[in-house]
């Protein structure tokens, strides 16, 4: 893979974060500081500031107000950026169907923290995962790096006239925001190269009045919700699209739905998403060195979900593993209830089985992975347990 | 007409939303028993009650059925009667 860009630094994951947000050329930023999302929204703070960056930074009194701020301030025609975590992504819950439903081609970087109660502050995924149905896409990173990057291709998937629907990009809460690691950071002119000004066909204007997200009776409301579905169905082209100019600009290409680590000829694939990636490739290195066929599809996108994309790559393996780091109380969990639903009308019959692990913060290790990998061979046999909550600590309950 | 993504619209929308859709029973006026006291179109709390050559009548493109108008009259001149559509 060649790199294009020569700007490589040791930087945290949120400043170099806020850096391919100033690339992006917010013309309003609006947020309020939580943790751990509170260093990107500081940096961006302190490039305006400073006169780096060329953005409105509006402070607010929460997050309903933030979200609810750049409705109007992208209406009227500015790029605008938000971004939060946890309790404040659920303080946005309604803002968020406001947003999607007028059409509103905001993005917004969630740093994925637990939900409380109880109160945690650590790294999982049920904040973002919680809102899987609220219309946005949502674009989960491995890395700092994938962060970065998909935060400039989010902007273009969300502004392309057929998409026109807003965009989270899911970083893993302090596993990615507090890192530090080496990071190519944008070129402001590929940047720009990269994402032209936005120039939307409609925007509020006095002079030419008209209402958005306005009033549907039965009549019509069906046929909105049905045009958000159609526009997610092709964001499913543009986001691999988006991935693929990317790749032409900057060097860089992961997947645009997804991608493969080992997974050609693996028996048993590993399936899941975000930061947890990094440590299932360093157990199936040692898995493969003893011979044992395993694999990983790391899901980018969740919605749009691609049903196809997962069926074509997951038909040769004999049995499947999903990790992820949310629960959906009542009801396994999102990500293994999605694949289920997508292999259910086709003819793919390998077993799968779900694991909820790394809640709250919890580490998961290569250790957990193997054992994982063991109980998922162990289901081609027949499935004793097709949904478990990893290292259940049953001592203590 | 075809709709625009996003619930777009443009200015007077509610000239071609007819919110009437909504009702259940449809007032019905005896314009006999009617003293022309326009309690009705004072209480209309959709205000679309107006006179048309001297008779109160409600406009049924907005009109959501509500019975106000019916409560109101000391004439009992309004009856609420089942619409079905």
């Amino acid at each position: 893979m060649s790199e294009k860009t020569t700007n490589m630094k040791v930087v945290e994951g949120s400043y170099a974060v806020a850096h391919a947000v100033m690339c992006c050329r917010p013309d309003v930023i609006s947020a309020y500081p939580i943790t751990p999302q509170t260093h990107i929204v500081e940096n961006l703070s302190q490039m305006v500031a400073d006169g780096d960056l060329d953005s409105e930074f509006l402070t607010v009194d929460s997050e309903f107000s933030a979200l609810s701020v750049l409705i109007g301030a992208s209406a009227c025609g500015a790029r605008s950026y938000s971004s939060t975590t946890s309790q404040g992504l659920a303080l946005m819950y309604e803002v968020l169907y406001n947003v999607s439903g007028m059409r509103i081609p905001i993005v917004m970087n969630v740093a994925n923290r637990a939900i409380g109660a109880p109160l945690n502050i650590w790294n999982d995924q049920q904040d973002a995962i919680g809102a899987r149905d609220v219309g946005w896409i949502q674009i989960y990173a491995e890395d700092v790096q994938e962060a970065v990057d998909a935060t400039l291709q989010a902007y273009k998937i969300a502004e392309d006239a057929q998409v026109r629907t807003p965009v989270m990009v899911c970083m893993d809460g302090f596993v990615l925001t507090h890192v530090y690691e080496p990071v190519h950071l944008l070129d402001k002119e590929l940047a720009r190269e990269f994402l032209p000004d936005y120039k939307p066909a409609n925007i509020l204007d006095p002079a030419h009045p008209m209402t958005f997200g306005a009033f549907a009776d039965p009549s019509t409301f069906t046929e909105f919700r049905y045009q958000q579905f159609e526009a997610q169905q092709k964001a499913l082209v543009k986001i691999e699209d988006v991935a693929r100019e990317f790749e032409e600009t900057f060097g860089r290409y992961y997947g645009g739905l997804l991608d493969g680590y080992f997974l050609d000829d693996a028996e048993t694939v590993i399936v899941t998403l975000g930061s947890v990636v990094g440590t299932i490739k360093d157990a199936i290195d040692d898995m493969r060195s003893a011979g044992k066929k395993v694999g990983l599809l790391k899901l980018r996108s969740y919605r749009p979900f691609p049903v196809q994309a997962l069926r074509k790559a997951l038909k040769n393996a004999n049995c499947i593993a999903v990790i992820e780091k949310d629960v959906s109380i009542g009801c396994e969990a999102g990500l293994v209830t999605d694949l289920k639903s997508a292999f259910y009308n086709s003819n793919i019959r390998t077993p799968i089985i779900g694991f909820v692990a790394g809640l709250g913060g919890r580490d998961i290790t290569i250790k957990d992975i193997k054992k994982i990998v063991a109980r998922a061979e162990a289901s081609r046999k027949g499935i004793e347990s097709e949904f478990e909550f990893l290292n259940l600590r049953t001592e203590i309950l | 007409m075809a709709i625009k993504a996003g619930s777009l619209v443009d200015p007077c929308s509610t000239r071609i939303t007819k919110t009437g859709a909504w009702r259940t029973f449809v007032p019905v006026v005896d314009h006999g028993k009617c003293i022309k006291c326009s309690l009705c179109e004072i209480y209309c709390p959709e205000g679309c009650v107006h006179q048309e050559e001297g008779l109160f009548v409600p406009d049924l493109d907005y009109c959501k059925g509500c019975s106000v108008c019916a409560n109101e009259c000391p004439r009992m001149a309004i009856t609420m009667v089942l619409e079905e559509k």
